[in-house]
């Protein structure tokens, strides 16, 4: 049975007035690499700050590898990371730069070198060791900050948003190297981040947080499928939101008075918001071409947007909104255009009437 | 981002700045070099050009009194501007890299005042004081009161290193397990050192400069260069300070070209 | 950042607000020791010094003209209203007003011309050449115009020789040069770094929306240099009012300014409580002058 790296509860974090992080739960296994992820301001980045010791804790206790730390400095935690501006010491080469952890340690000379020289082979930058951070490109700057934690054997990684300030190609490039690097050292990552894509991709959990507050924790998969609140649903992929009232167990009846199968949570009556993403839904021009047990809706086409690799289309079922639909952009999918009158059909599986 | 061709003047409105431009330097640069010239002339007569001769100099350098006053200089100068600089440093830091502590404004307000204030008014108000408190007049109060403003100058300068000083790079060393004092000593001061070097090179020049307090303050006994040539261009203008004048140009040139130097090494690594 | 020192006690327990707070007085400690040492030397060689400026300001005069503490009175204050002193000080206010206002003239120009330059080296080798004369000692600067307007010096003589000028050596025109070459580097470099850091693309947006090149000047690089034109007037401002050494050389009896005026009183004058009196004022001027200024846009000198 895997360790629990890092422990965090009833962490709390006050700034005046204002509750930055509110009342935290969490605990991530040894090995894992576990993404923080939410909007601007969410308190994700005071979260990790005060795993790391650079904030001091309101409230909580937070444990590393069952040792509380909440009130330790950050010399004294055997956690590094890895932040968002790199802060590599401009004055000091890229040797230097991965060597101070370990100089600071008391670390012996040979060792050092031989450490430094295995990080930088680790993140691929050999032959740049004495070169200065000014001299390298974006991307090699975060390689270095990446050995320069690395280097110290860490108990667990803190990366605060590190490719945000990359351009996208370099960006995808760099998540799978991070994930093969996790993979490979085998330490527990936690990554924080706003890009949703970057989380999925990444993360074997995800924990997304909005306004100070823990909101779902799961594997991608599972929060994508499985959303708990509207919050998590809109801020996952993309996704339609429909108001209606349950009608019983299993069914639901939407604004515009059509009935749908869905997955309910709640009583009758209760008021929902039917959430559903766009890949999920079919068009067909008459409901009996669904599938069979598939909910349709009948509707008209507001609008087509072509994506390239799909086609988006905005569709009016009468509920207020307009609903999205993503059709893959392949030859066995009929065409439509404004103003056509066709059906949506969705299987009951992929809506879920959400009560917040 | 700084000027681009597309921004430009019109051609005449760019000759007419351009001829200003070069007449302000004229006006700048003129008085010093016919200074300069002078001090080589071997004339008693301030103005006449009596041909080239280095007399002056040699007297500048046999005249006992100018010599000490000099020696004075250097010691005030030295002494004021490390202890103004320790000083100084400490305050920059603590009023940009801790944010809240009691008496933080007062404090800050209290830093400018001194740089504010005329010498005129320093001059008296620290003569007043040493006078309130009974402490006799000597090389000690010159060197108590140039500390007294440079102190702020210094704070000055090292605040705006530090407000560029990224406070993540602190956090960083200590993440990597640095104690507060190895961070800074090996993160916070060498970059802020351009800025520490800038304030204590401009309290060098101010304590070198500096005539009306140390006269006030001085007392009867030793006395500063600035000081001593001033009393000599009150009682009669002599070539000597012709002399005197074109060494202490030269010496501020060098200053200038070493605080260059210091902001050359700032900018390496930004 | 809020550390809590490692106290045994304390380590290995979870957090709690009163802890919190614990550890923000030591990190409010900590900056406040930082300071202590200049803010003790402030006070006590700055602040107090400032006080008792005040405090002589209003105290009776000894025959030696140093303050006797056992008699209040407004005497040194009356004596403002004397009209020599008027005379004077009004004489010292319109010159720092119009050395200020002159080398706003000339020095803005100045800096604009060197910011427009193209080439960053051509900028840098210009401004290198304000730096000398700035840095070089103010003394000797305002002593080579001792030397240029003396009876035999070269202005004087091409003065005569044109018929355009006598000696101007010791009347208020050679005070005022002196100030004006004294002090026109402070205005140039502080306005020199306003215009160096503007973003021109904000000109060229005016241009592209019609602007005329004086149009936009007046509107987009006029303000947005504001910040530089406070900075240079107050370090011309503020030395000018107080000028000691450039009267002293250039100047004669009847050029007395305020800086020449207080130094007398605690030499020849004796009259302490006199000087402070005038220092006081002078004082009040400037931090209302200031104040102004501040309150009206540039937060950092």
């Amino acid at each position: 049975m895997t360790e629990t790296a890092v422990g965090i509860h009833g962490v709390t974090k006050r700034f005046g007035d204002v509750v930055a992080v509110d009342n935290i739960d969490l605990e991530i296994p040894d090995g894992e690499f576990f993404s923080l992820l939410g909007p601007s301001g969410c308190g994700k980045t005071t979260t990790l700050r005060m795993v790391a010791g650079l904030e001091f804790p309101t409230e909580g206790s937070i444990k590393i590898f069952n040792e509380e730390m909440a009130l330790r400095p950050p010399n004294k935690r055997p956690i590094n990371t890895v932040f968002q501006s790199y802060a590599l010491f401009p004055h000091m080469t890229i040797s230097d730069n991965i060597a101070f952890g370990l100089q600071m340690r008391g670390v012996d000379k040979a060792e050092i070198t031989q450490k430094v020289n295995e990080a930088i082979d680790l993140v691929r930058l050999g032959g740049m060791g004495n070169r200065r951070p000014k001299q390298l490109s974006g991307g090699q700057q975060q390689r270095v900050a990446l050995a320069r934690a690395l280097v110290n054997r860490p108990k667990v990684l803190l990366l605060d948003e590190p490719l945000g300030a990359l351009d996208l190609k370099l960006r995808q490039a760099m998540q799978l190297e991070l994930k093969d690097i996790q993979r490979e050292v085998g330490i527990t990552f936690v990554y924080v981040t706003h890009d949703q894509e970057e989380a999925l991709t990444m993360s074997d959990r995800i924990g997304i947080m909005n306004e100070g507050k823990l909101l779902q924790i799961g594997a991608s998969e599972d929060i994508y499928e499985n959303p708990n609140s509207r919050f998590v649903a809109g801020f996952i992929g993309e996704t339609n939101f429909v108001a209606g009232t349950v009608a019983e167990e299993g069914a639901v009846r939407l604004s515009n008075g059509v009935v749908v199968k869905a997955r309910t949570f709640s009583t009758a009556r209760s008021e929902v918001t039917v959430t559903l993403r766009p890949e999920k839904i079919h068009l067909h021009l008459t409901p009996d071409t669904a599938r069979p047990g598939y909910n349709t809706v009948p509707g008209t086409i507001a609008r087509r947007i072509y994506y390239g690799e799909s086609l988006y289309y905005e569709i009016d079922i009468g509920t207020g909104d307009l609903i999205d639909a993503r059709v893959e952009n392949v030859p066995s999918q009929a065409r439509y255009d404004a103003g056509d009158q066709i059906v949506i059909a969705f299987h009951p599986e992929a809506a879920e009437a959400l009560t917040e | 981002m700084s000027m681009t061709e597309g921004t430009a003047t019109p051609r005449w409105v760019d000759r007419v700045l351009t001829i200003n431009g070069w007449v302000v330097f004229l006006f700048l640069y003129l008085p010093i070099l016919v200074l300069v010239g002078y001090s080589f002339s071997g004339s008693s007569t301030v103005g006449i050009w009596g041909g080239f001769s280095f007399q002056w100099y040699r007297q500048m350098f046999a005249n006992e009194a100018l010599m000490d006053s000099l020696r004075n200089s250097l010691v005030v100068a030295l002494i004021s501007t490390v202890v103004a600089t320790v000083l100084g440093t400490a305050a920059g830091i603590a009023i940009d890299r801790y944010r809240r502590w009691i008496g933080r404004r007062s404090f800050d307000a209290l830093l400018y005042l001194p740089v504010i204030i005329p010498d005129v008014t320093m001059a008296i108000m620290l003569l007043l004081w040493f006078t309130t408190i009974n402490m006799a007049l000597g090389l000690n109060t010159i060197i108590i009161s140039h500390i007294a403003f440079n102190i702020s100058f210094v704070a000055i300068v090292v605040r705006s290193r530090l407000a560029h000083l990224d406070p993540s790079l602190e956090e960083a060393a200590m993440d990597l397990y640095a104690s507060r004092w190895q961070t800074f000593r090996r993160v916070t001061l060498p970059l802020i050192m351009p800025g520490v070097l800038g304030g204590a090179l401009l309290a060098l020049t101010l304590s070198l400069d500096d005539v009306v307090i140390t006269q006030l303050v001085q007392g009867p006994g030793a006395t500063t260069l600035p000081v001593f040539v001033f009393g000599l261009i009150k009682r009669s203008v002599t070539p000597e300070i012709n002399a005197v004048s074109t060494v202490m140009l030269i010496a501020s040139m060098v200053l200038v070209f070493v605080s260059l130097g210091f902001q050359r090494r700032g900018e390496r690594y930004d | 950042m809020t550390l809590l020192e490692d106290r045994p006690d304390h380590d290995s327990e979870a957090a709690n607000p009163e802890l919190e707070r614990k550890a923000e007085r030591a990190e409010s400690w900590r900056g406040f020791f930082h300071a202590l040492p200049s803010f003790a030397y402030l006070i006590f060689f700055f602040l107090l010094p400032l006080i008792i400026v005040l405090v002589v300001s209003f105290s009776g005069r000894k025959a030696t003209g140093s303050p006797s503490f056992d008699n209040w009175t407004l005497d040194a204050y009356r004596k403002l209203l004397d009209t020599t002193v008027l005379r004077i000080a009004w004489r010292s206010l319109t010159m720092a007003t119009l050395n200020t206002v002159i080398c706003l003239a000339i020095g803005y120009p100045f800096a604009y011309w060197i910011a427009t330059r193209s080439k960053q080296s051509t900028r840098n080798f210009l401004l290198v050449l304000v730096l000398i004369p700035f840095w070089s000692n103010f003394l000797v600067r305002t002593y080579a115009w001792r030397v240029l307007l003396d009876s035999d010096g070269p202005i004087t003589r091409i003065g005569e020789a044109t018929g355009l000028w006598g000696k101007l050596l010791f009347t208020q025109p050679a005070v005022f040069l002196g100030l004006l070459y004294g002090y026109l580097p402070f205005m140039v470099l502080p306005l020199y770094a306003a215009l160096e850091r503007m973003d021109w693309s904000l000109v060229e947006a005016g241009r592209d929306l019609y602007a005329t090149g004086w149009g936009a000047f007046r509107r987009i690089t006029l303000p947005l240099s504001r910040p530089g034109v406070i900075a240079g007037s107050i370090l011309v401002f503020i030395p000018s009012l107080g000028a000691y050494v450039t009267p002293a050389i250039l100047g004669g009896a009847k050029t007395t300014l305020l800086g020449d005026y207080i130094v007398t009183q605690f030499t020849s004058a004796r009259n302490w409580p006199f000087g402070s009196a005038v220092s006081v004022v002078i004082l009040t001027v400037m931090l209302i002058a200031t104040l102004v200024y501040f309150r009206t846009g540039a937060r950092t000198l």
